[in-house]
């Protein structure tokens, strides 16, 4: 089992900086600018047809997927370019970190109905939620890649450098024989996260419809819904079945060969035990023509784009000086970062008086709506607490449970929650409190698999010695827990817990506003302010929820969970 | 390009004239190297031996040109060596091989970085892999080699791109002690045989033996600040054999030119004042008694041997026993003092006693002893003392109060609460 904690990564810096007011600053400016747009928003959206024959599962397939393949390479292409320009700037990664560290903790689906709105207020609609759904993807996806190649870039072993400056390699032939193997690893780790988390976007983008105003997009999301609202049984069986089928595929032939591939990027000079291993990579790798085709093509090809990029890359790569010192940002680039500091300035100005104008009653209500989604959040976290926390220490001490548990939980943790939403509010919306059980519900679902898998790799890394010296003592099974196990499980739990609170939030946005048989059904949360203001066209209060919203979730990761975190990785970590 | 030939007719190669490197500036300046003046001439095996921390990785860096000099001049050929030096190269004590290419490719990227086209690049990978004795293994990666055989990769690779000067950085001290002597064997006998094209080989060690085993001269460097202490020949015809008098006596005088720094009390506290040596206090009482199992006294090559320390991890212990008064450096040896057999032979808790009197006579850690005498609670955070300490010793600051701290701590003078980092007084 691997030890692997899915999380992001928290610099240790203070809680609030003067550079996270400027970072908050520029997204109200950007929030505002598109709130500015959406005035110009059509009224009324009407959404495509959505058919539920089976027939049209595969075209409807295909589309789900090429959104999410255009906004991961344009997440991978922003990582590499972005993390390759700031560890050359030693004065960008006092911007680059910062800026990261409050966009990995910002709930983004809460900026869906603000892109929609003004995306479609300059361009045809069924381009504007393509646009937007991409956008939403690739925010979602795109941090924790270009911190992780940042990282990689950053932490360099001192000897492969030297040796690449004493050999002196030009730029290209760096990138391609240290920099880009030495990152391999951990971009492809971040982007298996990433395309995983991308999912439970682009369900909520596909589905996403207010009121009058109906941004749905053709895809297998919305193929769910208007099935589950039709009660089509067998056409929503059809629909999870695909997803998870292309799921698995994508997994079988992409992402398990790229992890065998990628082992020999393993910096360790020992040979691990447990080495990730791919059928298809293997049999690719036997195939007599891929053979043939590697060495009479591919092998020239590459000696050539070589020789012609190692020419061009001399003119625009800049060369890190051997002692591994970035370079200071030029002129021009301090000037930009003015201009954007300025725009930040005036448009959060700008936002600033819009706000003044919302009514007080629309404050209480956003008060009132954050409190309860709160109330929601931490309920969905304490029940995914309750139960994963026992069947994940199950798993991560019992290798025979693990062997039968553990590819049961992958296939099911690798639906996204948002793909099964609709068939939940079939099933609750009749009910009282129906709608708040299903949001809740959602929230359950998106939050709770990162918890278990953190607390599975937590409690396998709990050393054997230390597990046999309890035994020994012959400790009671309270102590037990209490000496041993949960202190052990802290630093993977609080992990765990950062990532599901946020998507938590981020699930509010779908999660307490449905529409169901041509009704709307609604909760009280912030989710459904912010519906219901895109719906209305209430923008300053749209800005208004979704800014509150941002600042929230900011502020208690920066004052409750990162503390949590230090505390965690300072007295708990067993390695 | 002018070339200054010596007596012997040889032609200086390399020459580094007052060079220093510092880090830093200000009160928190480090000074890695200074005022090394140094001569390489073609035909030489020159090594540069000292403990680490002398800086003499820092000059090899300077040589090659991945660092540049803070002042004075190298150099190579009689021309300013400006950028990375194009007829230098290094061997590596981690051997830097990237570990997802092959062993042939691991060779073949230094050529490909001369823009050697992929036909020949092959063949001469090939032929030097087989130089070296990989002969079927040009398919392995890194990590299916033992780490001999990883340095032969380092050497062929380094050896690809004919280098006029061959820089080795500790190649064979992370080897085991069969493979780093076969190794030595093996190219001992490429260069005396005129196998490279090398013309000289400038090598980095803290072994001396293997030091005056392969090298011509042996030039010995001390640190705070690095510096070339003395300069020995050795005028031995090869093969040499390491149980010969002649390389013993070479040995003893190189010993004695590396450890024979005593000084008078006094000035080793006030060195004190600014760096305490890395070594823990526990590895004093071993120290003593070993001391005192030889008769008072050892012979400073065999203690390392004995206590199987190498020079890097003895030269501490020794300097923080000569600190507290344990024991005396003399020509080689190491004389036991009155104190540290009293030491050797007390119980712990006399041992604490009197560890105790003596580290205290230490400034830094009288200084800290003091100042949380002086304070009401008798506590004080950890980064106060850290703060004074970095403008005394900039970036050691960190590593010498967790030495000033581990000696407290043994000696029972202060104590450290690690959950709220702050050190006090035991009431």
């Amino acid at each position: 089992m691997r030890r692997f904690r899915f999380g992001p990564v928290l610099p240790r810096r203070p809680p609030f900086t003067a550079g996270d007011g400027l970072i908050l600053l520029g997204l109200a400016a950007l929030l505002y600018a598109g709130v500015r747009l959406a005035f110009a928003a059509p009224q009324s959206i009407s959404g495509p047809a959505i058919s539920t024959s089976p027939a049209a599962l595969p075209w409807y397939a295909l589309l789900s997927i090429g959104r999410m393949t255009v906004a991961y390479l344009l997440s991978l292409l922003f990582s590499l370019a972005y993390g390759y320009a700031a560890a050359r700037h030693r004065a960008a990664d006092r911007v680059l970190l910062p800026l990261l560290d409050v966009l990995q903790s910002v709930p983004l689906l809460s900026f869906l109905p603000v892109v929609l709105l003004g995306l479609s207020s300059v361009m045809p609609v069924a381009v504007a939620a393509e646009l937007a759904a991409i956008v939403l993807i690739f925010t979602s996806q795109a941090w924790n890649m270009t911190f992780s190649f940042y990282q990689s870039m950053t932490t360099l072993p001192g000897d492969l450098r030297e040796a690449a400056a004493v050999f002196r390699f030009d730029p290209w032939l760096r990138l391609r024989t240290l920099e880009l193997p030495f990152a391999a690893v951990g971009l492809i780790w971040n982007s298996m996260m990433s395309w995983a988390g991308g999912w439970f976007f682009l369900m909520a983008a596909e589905i996403y419809n207010v009121g009058a105003r109906d941004f749905r997009l053709p895809g297998l999301g919305s193929y769910l819904q208007v099935a589950a609202n039709a009660g089509d049984l067998r056409a929503v069986l059809l629909g999870v079945g695909t997803l998870m089928f292309i799921i698995a595929l994508l997994d079988q032939i992409v992402w398990r060969p790229l992890l065998a591939w990628a082992d020999k990027f393993k910096l360790e000079m020992v040979e691990g035990d447990e080495r990730p291993s791919s059928w298809f990579l293997e049999a690719l790798s036997r195939s007599w023509l891929i053979q043939r085709l590697g060495e009479r093509l591919l092998s020239p090809m590459a000696e050539r784009l070589d020789v012609r990029l190692r020419r061009r890359a001399r003119r625009v790569l800049p060369a890190l000086d051997s002692s591994g010192e970035a370079r200071r940002l030029s002129p021009v680039a301090i000037g930009a970062l003015c201009i954007v500091a300025l725009a930040a300035g005036y448009g959060g100005w700008k936002s600033i008086k819009m706000l003044m104008l919302l009514p007080a009653a629309d404050w209480g209500r956003l008060g009132l709506g954050l409190l309860a989604t709160f109330a929601r959040v931490s309920v969905a976290l304490a029940l995914a607490l309750l139960w994963t926390i026992p069947v994940g220490v199950l798993i991560g001490t019992h290798r025979r449970v693990a062997a039968i548990l553990q590819p049961v939980v992958q296939i099911v943790a690798s639906v996204p929650a948002t793909a099964i939403f609709p068939v939940l509010v079939v099933a609750f919306v009749k009910i009282p409190w129906g709608v708040n059980m299903a949001a809740t519900l959602l929230m359950l679902m998106g939050t709770q698999w990162y918890l278990l898998f953190n607390i599975i790799a937590g409690s396998s890394a709990i050393p054997l010695d230390l597990r046999y010296t309890t035994d020994l003592l012959r400790v009671s099974s309270i102590d037990r827990w209490r000496t041993l196990i949960l202190p052990a499980l802290l630093p993977y739990l609080v992990t765990g817990a950062i990532i599901a609170s946020g998507g938590a939030w981020n699930a509010s946005i779908v999660a307490e506003h449905v529409s169901y048989g041509g009704e709307v059904y609604s909760t009280t949360g912030v989710g459904a302010v912010i519906a219901e203001a895109t719906g209305r066209g209430n923008y300053p209060l749209l800005l208004a929820a979704t800014l509150a919203l941002v600042v929230t979730v900011v502020t208690i990761n920066r004052t409750f969970w990162r503390r949590l975190y230090r505390l965690a990785e300072v007295r708990y970590r067993l390695d | 390009m002018p070339m200054t030939p010596t007596a012997s007719g040889a032609t200086d190669l390399l020459v580094l004239n007052e060079v220093s490197r510092s880090y830093g500036s200000g009160p928190q300046a480090y000074v890695a190297v200074r005022g090394v003046n140094l001569t390489v001439r073609e035909g030489e095996f020159v090594s540069l031996l000292g403990p680490s921390g002398c800086g003499k990785s820092t000059l090899l860096r300077i040589v090659t040109g991945l660092n540049r000099a803070t002042s004075g001049t190298v150099l190579y050929r009689g021309a300013p060596v400006l950028d990375v030096n194009p007829h230098a190269t290094i061997v590596f004590q981690t051997f830097a091989l990237y570990p997802w290419l092959t062993v042939e490719e691991n060779v073949e990227v230094a050529l490909k970085a001369r823009g050697v086209p992929a036909r020949e690049r092959r063949e001469r990978a090939l032929k030097l892999i087989d130089t070296v004795g990989l002969d079927g293994f040009e398919s392995a990666y890194p990590r299916e080699l033992s780490g001999g055989m990883r340095q032969k990769v380092g050497f062929a690779r380094a050896m690809a791109v004919e280098p006029e000067l061959l820089c080795l950085d500790e190649p064979f001290s992370v080897l085991d002690v069969l493979s780093a002597e076969a190794l030595r064997g093996e190219l001992l006998e490429l260069w005396l045989n005129k196998a490279l094209s090398t013309r000289a080989i400038l090598l980095v060690t803290h072994n001396i033996e293997e030091a005056v085993l392969l090298s011509d001269r042996v030039v010995v460097m001390a640190k705070n600040p690095g510096r070339v202490l003395a300069e020995i020949a050795v005028p031995l015809r090869h093969p040499r054999k390491r149980q010969d008098t002649a390389f013993q006596a070479i040995v003893e005088s190189v010993y004695a030119a590396v450890a024979g720094r005593t000084r008078p009390e006094a000035e080793t506290l006030a060195q004190a004042a600014r760096k305490l040596p890395k070594a823990r206090l526990n590895a004093l009482a071993g120290l003593a008694e070993k001391l005192v199992a030889d008769g008072g006294h050892a012979d400073f090559p065999r203690l390392g041997t004995d206590l199987a320390l190498e020079l890097d991890d003895l030269l501490p212990i020794v300097e923080a026993g000569e600190l507290v008064g344990f024991c005396q450096v003399q020509e080689g040896d190491l004389l036991i003092t009155p104190l540290g057999r009293a030491y050797a032979e007390a119980s712990i808790l006399t041992r604490k006693e009197i560890a105790a009197g003596r580290i205290l006579r230490v400034p830094m850690i009288r200084w800290i002893y003091e100042t949380l005498q002086r304070d009401e609670d008798r506590r004080v955070d950890r980064d106060f003392f850290l703060d004074k300490l970095r403008e005394e010793v900039g970036d050691f600051a960190e590593e010498q109060l967790d030495l000033a701290i581990s000696w407290g701590r043994f000696a029972e003078l202060f104590a450290y609460d690690s959950d709220t980092d702050e050190l006090f007084l035991e009431s």
